[in-house]
């Protein structure tokens, strides 16, 4: 009989311990895939964040480091100068790179270091229990933001695709969504060309995954879903915002 | 002059040539040397020598620096290249080594090797550029958060400058933990002689087989400071406790003068330990009995010799009736002072002359000091 689907190699048999219906085993997987895919398993070492994610090093089969909060892009710098031959990247939620991490990251992007970030957006801390994240939404409610957000107190959504769009070290910026079968197609396909990219040479990639969060939304999984296509995108449109497919 | 120990130097074949080298620049071929095969700096005074130095030979050499966009980042960059098992290092002064404090932390957690070189200026704040040494306790006592150690190396001339960074170097891969050059703005400016080794250094032969280079024909690994299992992080601890009791051990450098019928002990490192030592030999001049004992590791700290050298002063005090006291000489309101008094533990006196932030202590101040204790 012929398999036509299993567990992706990069992917290890084990427990996730993620809440229910929530994004990042789908992102993980997606990872997995492309890796076992583009035969970079042996070559792939990756960066875990502080937050939900920090497990990933439980989850994935391949190497991978911690990183200080917000630091992932600094460690995968430090990696990727001395091991130019390996693939590194670097995996974020919102509070780690659009918040405590946001010079780290805009200026990863501005060398056009040669890495792939995996940046997931679910508008608000989660393993701290659901506090205001930057790219928390305007009248989104969280524990830090009990009346809603209010721009006038706290400030805007912060767009790291658009933000970064501008400096000229990097290559492919895409927003996506894993809240849908298509959505997800679509994330993968990015992914695939962040990590295409670095195999390539030709400098910063980063992939932007709106990601539902039931438990901290407060909302179950198919709502989530839901939310994201009806509220979260007008926020954050997906698509792609650079893409120079530059080659050296 | 009596040396009971030295640090340790790399063996020379043939006679060395002298070249006249700037502190922070003896740091820089000291690491090439050693084989350091990343740096990542961020400007401060007084060590902007150092970044400036290493952006040149560092691409010269096929080897990687890079300015980091702040002293978090670069610390972190040291982090990865840590990870990656490559020899890294970076170097700031007081505020800049407060920033980095976070990723040291994470460092000594993961037992990462790394070389992080403080080349002291006054504080606390922006304080100001002069040397100083009032970094002692954030450098000794970890100076980020959680239980853990850095070894500590402090040079006292600018040939210690250089083989100090060389040991550092071997010690953090041997030890895989930080380890830091803890100087000061006056070594750091500093023109002197160095006879650099002649034959190339041999790095220590240790197999990384914790790095992470891709898990090409071996199962993946991670490296992690995070142990949320039901008693790892406990686990951990104790590990890294083990291995703190075997660097004490193993590690303790320093050097004595003039000991053996001293009866008046100066304790100072450094630059300190430089003006100290003058002090000493003028105050000899004199007739007054004084010996001097210099850390060169002030993490482990040498307190056996201290503690043996508190016996024979308190026996001569039972035996002559001679004053016998210890003078603890820092360029700071007394931290290292603390260390001496543990290891003295009351048996005799111990005395401080410091100066703060912006301060320099003299020879003469010395010398004045020991003049007032010996009435």
């Amino acid at each position: 009989m012929k398999k036509i689907f299993s567990r992706p190699e990069s992917l290890k048999e084990t427990q996730h311990l993620y809440c229910p219906g929530c994004g990042h085993g789908i992102i993980h997987r997606i990872i997995a895939e492309v890796a076992d895919e583009l035969n970079i398993r042996e070559k792939t070492i990756g960066i875990a964040p502080v937050g939900c994610a920090v497990f990933a090093y439980d989850y994935w089969n391949f190497d991978v480091t911690e990183a200080a909060h917000g630091r992932p892009p600094a460690v995968a710098t430090g990696i990727k100068r001395v091991l130019p031959n390996r693939i590194v990247f670097t995996y974020q939620g919102d509070g780690d790179l659009a918040a405590i991490g946001t010079a780290e990251i805009i200026h990863a992007a501005n060398r056009g270091e040669k890495i792939t970030v995996i940046f997931v957006n679910n508008a608000a801390y989660g393993m701290t229990g659901g506090q205001m994240a930057p790219t928390t939404l305007i009248g989104q409610k969280t524990l830090t933001t009990p009346f809603g957000r209010n721009a006038e107190r706290d400030g805007y959504p912060l767009k790291i695709c658009e933000l970064l769009s501008s400096l000229e070290g990097v290559v492919f910026l895409e927003r996506t969504g894993v809240n849908s079968p298509e959505n997800v197609l679509k994330t993968k396909k990015a992914i695939k060309k962040a990590f295409q990219n670095q195999i390539g040479n030709s400098g910063f990639s980063l992939v932007e995954v709106l990601s539902q969060c039931p438990v901290i939304w407060r909302m179950g999984p198919v709502e989530s879903c839901k939310w994201i296509e009806k509220v979260m995108v007008k926020t954050f449109p997906l698509g792609v915002f650079k893409d120079t497919n530059r080659h050296e | 002059m009596k040396r009971t120990q030295r640090a340790k130097r790399t063996k020379r074949t043939k006679p060395a040539q002298r070249i006249l080298m700037k502190g922070n620049v003896a740091i820089c071929e000291g690491a090439i040397t050693a084989g350091c095969q990343a740096y990542y700096g961020y400007p401060i005074t007084p060590q902007n020598e150092i970044p400036a130095y290493l952006a040149k030979r560092m691409v010269e050499l096929g080897r990687v620096f890079l300015q980091a966009e702040s002293e978090l980042a670069a610390i972190n960059m040291v982090f990865g290249s840590a990870v990656a098992g490559a020899r890294a290092m970076t170097s700031s002064s007081s505020p800049g080594i407060s920033l980095k404090q976070e990723g040291i932390s994470y460092l000594a957690g993961c037992e990462l090797p790394a070389v992080i070189v403080n080349v002291q200026r006054g504080g606390p704040g922006l304080g100001n550029i002069s040397g100083s040494q009032g970094d002692y306790f954030q450098a000794t006592r970890g100076g980020g958060h959680g239980d853990y150690k850095n070894i500590v190396l402090t040079p006292y001339s600018v040939q210690e400058m250089y083989d100090l960074t060389i040991l550092a170097f071997d010690l953090a891969d041997k030890y895989r933990n930080p380890v830091i050059v803890l100087a000061d703005g006056v070594l750091g400016q500093m023109l002197e002689p160095v006879t650099p080794s002649t034959i190339s250094h041999q790095p220590i032969a240790i197999s990384k087989d914790w790095a992470l280079d891709g898990c090409k024909g071996r199962e993946p690994r991670k490296i992690r400071s995070l142990l949320m299992a039901e008693g790892a992080l406990e686990e951990h601890n104790w590990k890294l406790n083990e291995k703190y009791s075997k660097i004490k051990k193993n590690e303790v450098r320093y050097e004595t003068y003039n000991l053996m019928d001293a009866e008046i002990v100066l304790v100072a490192f450094g630059i300190a330990a430089r003006v100290g030592k003058g002090a000493m030999n003028i105050a000899r001049g004199k007739g007054y009995k004084v010996g001097l004992i210099r850390p060169i590791t002030l993490w482990p700290f040498p307190e056996k010799i201290i503690s043996d050298t508190a016996e024979r002063l308190h026996s001569i005090t039972q035996s002559l009736n001679h004053l016998t006291t210890f003078l603890v000489v820092e360029m700071n309101l007394g931290q290292m002072l603390e260390d001496v008094k543990l290891a003295v533990s009351g048996k005799v006196p111990v005395e401080f002359y410091g100066r703060p932030g912006g301060g320099l202590v003299t020879q003469e101040e010395i010398l004045e000091k020991i003049k007032q204790i010996s009435k």
